[in-house]
């Protein structure tokens, strides 16, 4: 059982890294990419900084800077999170258990707003596989997305329904393992519906039909399924339980705990400034307590 | 205390109370829904109606409501659906929907 585990390694995941090595809690950070930082080209507004860094050298120095301290480092996508008392983080690399989390993999990924997503909430469209494959056993659904988060929320459909297709909305296939679920790749105009959810109704690629040629544009599904992009901070907290702000950010206390026990947030997952500085606060403050946290829950049973 | 729903006490427990009903739609698998389960019990400890449907147990009650994602919180008044969310929903609007 891990003490703490840290997913995300910009500057959020990697103060919490470092406020943690320190406390001797003997962290895990689990990252997959740069993120934000990789498109900031010069960053020049952060303090002691004498001559401009691109995102990534800062990334990349963060990463060595906590090394240096002892830090473990697995790169790994992040497929969820479980558990009640303890945690379950699924990943790509098998499963991991820990006492507290800090999420901290930035922010949302801008996902394509697809008409009719927001307006069947609740009445089709769902974003966590676990709580709702139960309604549609035997049924026709869709998952949204393209890497091995919606491959995951695909294989959980699969145990109550044979008919689970990925749609990928027009982005390239992103999966680390060979798998047995239909993919369709064509680009999604709207989720359509009446009461609820009826299917999917695609783009269509006039210049790639043959003269003549009838492109059926759409698919049906009782259920749509998002898992678009990676699962991030937002995601996850979502599918735990964890209450999000009125604008999707993760709901998080002065100590950067979220509404769920043991579960920290730092960094641009809880909304406010999109700087360094602040995710550098929110990361060591998130990092302070989430070792207490462990601290306390070690005492208490011993 | 919160009241067990069924196809059997439905009618008399939420479309024939006097007070608005808060019903939530559960399952013991759902993360979510076991967080929301505590802010619920809050509320009937409070004296509010409080409902649950089990839609393990009672699916044909959570496919009359047309609930596919759960928690569901609807909430009922005078005998009619008067509101619902869906997700993870704090105490404060929960409240609100209830006083409307």
């Amino acid at each position: 059982m891990e003490k703490i585990v840290i997913i995300g390694a910009g500057p959020a995941g990697i103060s919490a890294a470092l406020y943690t090595a320190r406390g001797n809690m003997d962290p895990l950070v689990i990252y997959t990419g740069t993120g934000a930082l990789e498109k900031a080209e010069k960053i020049e507004n952060y303090y002691g900084l004498e001559r401009p860094l691109s995102g990534q050298e800062l990334f990349d120095t963060g990463i060595a800077q906590a090394k240096a301290l002892g830090v473990r480092f697995l790169e790994a996508q992040v497929l969820g999170i479980s558990g009640f008392d303890t945690f379950t983080v699924k990943t790509t690399a098998g499963d991991i258990e820990a006492e507290s989390v800090i999420l901290a993999t930035g922010g949302k990924r801008t996902a394509p707003a697809i008409p009719g997503i927001r307006e069947y909430e609740g009445r089709g469209v769902s974003y966590c596989a676990v709580c709702d494959a139960f309604f549609y056993r035997g049924r026709e659904v869709a998952v949204l997305g393209n890497s091995d988060f919606a491959l995951h929320e695909a294989e959980e459909l699969k145990n109550v329904t044979p008919s689970v297709t990925i749609y990928t909305n027009g982005e390239a296939p992103e999966f680390s393992r060979e798998h047995s679920i239909a993919v369709n790749t064509m680009r999604i105009q709207s989720v359509e519906g009446e009461q609820t959810v009826s299917g999917l109704r695609m783009e269509t690629d006039v210049s790639a039909l043959e003269e003549g040629e009838q492109e059926a544009s759409f698919y049906p599904a009782d259920g749509v399924f998002v898992a678009l992009g990676t699962a991030g901070s937002t995601e996850i907290a979502r599918q735990m339980g964890a209450e999000l702000t009125e604008k999707g950010h993760i709901r998080v206390n002065e100590n950067m705990e979220t509404t769920i026990p043991g579960l920290f947030a730092a960094g641009d997952c809880t909304g406010g400034l999109l700087q360094v500085a602040k995710a550098v606060y929110e990361g060591s403050v998130a990092g302070i307590h989430a070792g207490k946290y462990v601290r306390k829950r070690n005492a208490d049973r011993s | 205390m919160e009241i067990t729903l069924t196809t059997q006490n439905f009618e008399n427990e939420v479309l024939k109370s006097e007070k608005p009903v808060l019903v939530d739609f559960w399952a013991t698998w759902c993360g979510p829904c076991m967080r929301q389960a505590p802010i619920v019990e809050e509320l009937a400890a409070e004296g509010y109606s409080v409902g649950k449907v089990d839609v393990d147990q009672q699916p044909a009650l959570a496919q009359q409501y047309g609930v596919m994602s759960i928690p569901t919180l609807i909430v009922f008044k005078n005998g009619k659906e008067d509101s619902r969310v869906v997700g993870l929903t704090a105490k404060s609007d929960l409240i609100r929907l209830l006083g409307e």
